[in-house]
């Protein structure tokens, strides 16, 4: 078990170093900065002045040594646009993203997976027919169009929710929360719901086809021969086995979810890193970009590093297999 | 039906027992039927920006305009007719989805085959690689690839095949290998034939199925992701809307009631989408042998 840790570690650092040299191209060759910063009418001298004070004039290789050397000592540089650290910046939004984020995913998993068991324990009943039904509208809609279903609906017509912005936040360890307050879930609902959709379908697609095979199964068969009650092998045998691909989606989704984050928090201005990076993008803000990008890319490795861990742990021929 | 029917007769006849996606079918036939011939069905082209008149911008539907002729859907803010904006974005949206949809499937069905036929080191970099963009979201690489090319149709396709190929890729990788192991590609390499002739000939036709259900849900993917570019305002240029762009623009003017300049091309976005996913649905239930009659 040790030495399959270690050799995910090391992946795992390795692959962040490739990406980090990626995304610093990448961002690069977005447009010229240097447009964004200083006035057109500006004299050539400020101009010169502040491309050497930003590192502009040296070549690409030094500047990434020089990004990759600020970063390893916590410096992500400062926004062009907000001319703050950029790690304040992204550390003040994060809050609002991952409640959004974690509201959706955990509704998604609390609502989709029975739901999927229960279609897949009685496959041709009307029921199940109807889930299957929201499953695929929940795949086939874009995110952003259901969001401006709700809003259309919810906020337009019936005017019961507001169709934006983060409502009243409680401060708990220097960290505002919408999660905590009863304005601030009347403006969570409506995005979260609509980043949700798409991951309940899934986990009801997930759990569903699980449950099916399952209860096919000779282990099933043989439980039901003993006697044991429908209710009994379906939460003490089935749930267990079907787990396993339901933790990787979990895992997988949750990192997913955030960067769809983008789209909902769009269009419910929701102040959140997703906002923060489309309008970085439109105003060439590159230190803002490049932090976000390595922000998710270094989540979506530490979630694929503990999802394998967690499949380690559920399933021992994965353990044995490695080691 | 004859024992001797044609495969793909007997596919489409077991193919018309589901009237869901039959009728799935029918619409998707529809639509792109009528997004080729949008010209013969609408009264205005969106494009000439000559024969806009914005006096008739964001009128509701059924406004007669300056053009002497009824909005049947309204018109949008440039003045365009909805209906014929639709139509023509509809065009732009499939033209796109499948363009992308058919590259990212050459591109990453030979990728994953090479790297299956191949094996060793070969197999092992190109497949880690394809590991580590999948464990990325599309959404975020098409993002950011869209951005740093900038706006328009071909960017945006470019975008799109390099978020979506790797999903072939996987796939293919995956049948190649199983059938690489089996007794008639042994017997295939055994002749003098090129190894090049037996991955294309041989390998890769048996790896057609998943590959095409991967297709059906990665076209509808495609053709989401090209409206959800467009809405967030890195797709396609206001000059030429595909139906994200139409609904982005929409979207400002809907907190004031005006519901119809994003409602309308949502409609036709979804009702597209939906259909093609109906029909990929009832492809993969036929082509997935685990649950063969």
């Amino acid at each position: 078990m040790l030495g399959f840790l270690i050799q995910r570690l090391l992946q795992a650092a390795a692959v962040m170093v490739v990406i980090s040299a990626l995304v610093f191209v990448g961002v690069f060759a977005i447009g010229n900065p240097i447009d964004v910063l200083i006035a057109p009418d500006a004299t050539q001298d400020i101009r010169l002045d502040t491309i050497r004070r930003y590192g502009f004039d040296q070549p690409l290789w030094k500047q990434y040594l020089n990004f990759v050397t600020s970063l390893v000592q916590g410096d992500f540089g400062r926004s062009f646009v907000f001319n703050m650290p950029v790690l304040q910046l992204i550390l003040s939004r994060l809050p609002a993203t991952l409640e959004l984020t974690l509201v959706a995913v955990i509704g998604a998993t609390i609502i989709g997976v029975p739901l999927g068991m229960y279609a897949g324990y009685r496959p041709y009943a009307t029921a199940s027919r109807a889930i299957m039904g929201l499953s695929v509208l929940g795949f086939s809609l874009p995110t952003f169009w259901i969001g401006i279903l709700f809003i259309m609906g919810f906020a337009v017509e019936l005017g019961w929710l507001p169709a934006g912005g983060r409502g009243d936040t409680v401060e708990v360890w220097g960290v505002q929360w919408s999660v905590l307050t009863l304005n601030g879930w009347s403006h969570l609902v409506l995005p979260a719901l609509t980043l949700s959709l798409f991951r309940m379908a899934l986990m009801i697609r997930m759990a569903r086809a699980g449950m099916r095979e399952a209860m096919l199964s000779d282990y099933v068969r043989f439980a039901r021969a003993q006697g044991i009650s429908d209710s009994k092998v379906i939460f003490g045998h089935v749930l267990k086995n079907i787990s396993i691909p339901l933790v990787t989606v979990f895992g997988l989704e949750l990192a997913a979810t955030m960067a769809f984050a983008v789209v909902t928090e769009t269009i419910f201005s929701w102040p959140g890193l997703g906002k923060l990076i489309i309008d970085s993008i439109q105003s060439l803000d590159r230190p803002v970009m490049v932090a976000y990008l390595m922000l998710v890319a270094f989540l979506f490795i530490m979630i694929n590093f503990s999802v394998d861990i967690a499949y380690a742990a559920l399933d021992p021929r994965v353990r044995s297999g490695r080691t | 039906m004859r024992r001797d029917a044609s495969p793909f007769l007997r596919f489409w006849v077991e193919f018309a027992e589901n009237r869901l996606a039959l009728f799935a079918l029918g619409v998707v036939v529809l639509v792109v039927g009528a997004a080729i011939l949008a010209p013969l069905f609408t009264p205005q082209d969106p494009y000439d920006i000559g024969k806009l008149v914005l006096g008739d911008a964001r009128r509701p539907p059924g406004h007669v305009g300056s053009g002497g002729y009824v909005h049947l859907l309204g018109t949008d803010a440039q003045g365009r007719d909805l209906w014929s904006a639709i139509l023509y974005g509809l065009r732009i949206s499939i033209q796109i989805g499948v363009t992308a949809g058919v590259v990212a499937f050459i591109v990453g069905g030979s990728l994953g085959t090479i790297a299956a036929f191949a094996g060793g080191r070969t197999e092992a970099l190109i497949m880690r690689f394809i590991d580590l963009q999948l464990s990325f979201p599309a959404i975020l690489l098409a993002l950011v690839i869209s951005a740093i090319l900038g706006q328009g149709k071909w960017q945006l396709t470019i975008a799109l095949v390099a978020s979506q190929y790797a999903y072939f890729a996987r796939t293919a990788h995956g049948a190649a290998v199983s059938e690489r192991a089996k007794e008639y590609i042994e017997a295939a390499l055994s002749t003098p034939l090129s190894s090049r002739v037996v991955v294309f000939r041989h390998i890769l036709p048996n790896c057609m199925p998943p590959l095409i259900v991967v297709a059906t849900v990665q076209i509808a993917n495609a053709i989401s992701l090209e409206a959800t570019l467009s809405f967030l305002g890195l797709g396609l240029p206001v000059t030429h809307p595909s139906l994200g762009t139409l609904i982005s623009n929409g979207f400002q003017y809907m907190l004031s009631g005006r519901y119809w300049i994003s409602i309308y091309p949502g409609i036709a976005l979804i009702v597209l989408i939906l259909a093609v996913n109906l029909v990929g649905d009832q492809i993969r239930d036929q082509l997935n042998p685990r649950l063969q009659r």
